[in-house]
């Protein structure tokens, strides 16, 4: 790991600045994904913010009828808060699908939000990648890709977003909070909040430099059922292959987003209009155009699949 | 979480040019150590197993190897470093965490437990008398990091927090052994020791109930 100063700011919009006006610095939260990748060099920061005491850690009611979640509450404790767990199941349900206990206890909202999107070549610091070091190339195009991403990809990287939270996000339609160095606010719905590659495969977020997460927004409830179903290699702690999000009402009609599939979260709007006809009419519209590699061809039959057992499960 | 002196503005700032460890005598030059890797040095204090640590630490020193390292508490374990192992679990504020993915810097004025704070040869935790009846583990490396993570597993059962396998999110939670394989698949034993790590646990949950 490469060597850095550190400091604790006493507010956001200090923390915000402290990052704006040092070179190469970043926040650190639950550092449970810098940390990982400072020890492989993958990230280099020379100045570390850390914002755990700047008290955004509360979940409080908006006047709206939704949930403000603040930035650095754990996963632990949204998964756990009764009214997430009454209303947001999805949520719940995806956050304690991801990651393990330890991780979860120490892993922030915002820091999920900002886990770095990536794949086994991003790690691999002896291969090319595109999102380590722009312009070396991919090496996952000609590679080992059953796990990477199927849809919205580039030729410059088609690594998949990891998390389990931002599917939930998303299909729940949050909005993310946050302030700048001029203590400048800004909300951002999660749908534009991840990035697909194109041919700046380094930018994960639409986040600028130095800004701030403060909180993430969940709208008022949307009743239904909320089914959260991941598929992966082994039964606890590990990427999906492909992930659902589901908020299916009693007339059949109802969301959907996926995860493992894209570079960000991903979910079709359109495609729900299907939704009462089935999983089948919704993938065929939610993965047209998707572009897989010999290696995940498997993932577009497995997200109907997938889809198909969440719609069973509301139906139940 | 963190202690009213932890709140007030910190800076580390890199460590006077003198006093740095040099390559080959050679003198350090331009705008300090950050970037490279000679030290930047940070001060902070922790309770670590009820005791107060002041110590002065390179700020890319994890937790665990604060304790390791420089308190010589060497029970809890370094395996992959990456928060994948689990070896190097602790009870940090009461709620188990990966000790390796963490830096002691951000622990200003955190309770911290590890396995030497659990008990002692002469003091067992029942955890820990419980692992070596039920033989929960050969080799011994990842133990000290499975009976932390039990430990707290069973907290947070006690607690209501539910789990990927909890079938109703809003009931009561148990200590059956599906939640506990589920709570504890952040704690790998590579000697295979898992199921009697389950008879262990559940021995305690039914000694706690």
């Amino acid at each position: 790991m490469k060597s850095f100063t550190y400091e604790r700011p006493s507010s956001p919009a200090e923390a915000a600045a402290a990052v704006s006006r040092t070179p190469n610095a970043k926040f650190i939260a639950g550092g449970t994904n810098l940390l990982d990748l400072m020890k492989l060099q993958i990230e280099t920061p020379t100045h570390l913010v850390d914002v755990n005491g700047l008290g955004l850690d509360a979940i409080a009611a908006t006047p709206e009828g939704g949930l403000r979640v603040g930035a650095l509450v754990r996963n632990t404790d949204l998964a756990a808060d009764a009214r997430v767990r009454r209303d947001y199941a999805v949520l719940s349900r995806a956050l304690l699908a991801g990651a393990s206990g330890q991780l979860r206890n120490k892993a922030t909202t915002a820091g999920n939000l900002l886990q770095r999107t990536r794949c086994p070549y991003f790690y691999d610091t002896a291969q090319a990648c595109n999102k380590r070091q722009p312009g070396s190339g991919c090496s996952a195009l000609d590679g080992v890709s059953r796990q990477l991403a199927v849809i919205g990809a580039s030729d410059a990287c088609i690594a998949t977003h990891p998390g389990d939270m931002a599917v939930a996000m998303r299909v729940l339609d949050a909005t993310v909070e946050t302030v700048d160095a001029k203590g400048g606010q800004r909300r951002i719905p999660i749908a534009e909040f991840h990035r697909l590659p194109g041919d700046r495969p380094e930018v994960d977020t639409t986040l600028a430099p130095g800004e701030l997460i403060t909180a993430v927004t969940l709208p008022k409830p949307l009743g239904g059922t909320h089914i959260y179903r991941k598929v992966r290699d082994r039964a606890s702690y590990a990427y999906a292959l492909v992930s659902v999000a589901a908020v299916v009402q009693p007339d059949g009609t109802g969301r959907a987003a996926f995860g493992g599939v894209a570079h960000k979260p991903w979910r079709v709007e359109a495609a729900e209009a299907e939704m009462a006809r089935g999983a089948k009419a919704v993938t065929a519209q939610a993965f047209a155009g998707a572009k897989p590699t010999h290696d995940n061809a498997y993932k577009l039959k497995l997200a109907e699949r997938t889809l198909g057992a969440a719609l069973t499960e509301a139906r139940a | 979480m963190v202690g009213a002196s932890a709140t007030a503005a910190l800076a580390a700032v890199p460590q006077a040019t003198g006093a740095a460890p040099m390559m080959g005598g050679a003198p350090m030059t331009g705008g300090g150590p950050a970037g490279t890797d000679r030290p930047v040095l940070a001060k902070v204090s922790l309770t670590v197993n009820g005791q107060r640590r002041d110590l002065e630490l390179d700020t890319r020193t994890s937790l665990l190897d604060a304790a390791r390292e420089h308190l010589h508490l060497t029970g809890s374990k370094k395996g992959c470093d990456h928060g994948q192992c689990g070896a190097c679990t602790m009870i940090v504020d009461g709620r188990r965490i990966n000790a390796c993915l963490t830096l002691a810097v951000m622990h200003q004025g955190s309770q911290i437990t590890t396995i030497e704070g659990l008990g002692q040869p002469e003091s067992l935790h029942p955890m820990q008398a419980a692992f070596i009846k039920h033989d929960g583990y050969q080799c011994g490396y990842c133990t000290p990091g499975q009976i932390c993570s039990g430990v707290a597993v069973l907290a947070e059962i006690e607690a209501g927090i539910p789990s990927h396998v909890t079938a109703d999110l809003n009931a009561p939670m148990q200590a059956s052994p599906a939640e506990i394989r589920e709570r504890m698949s952040g704690n790998i034993c590579r000697c295979g020791a898992y199921s009697n790590i389950v008879d262990a646990m559940t021995d305690v949950a039914g000694k706690q109930a």
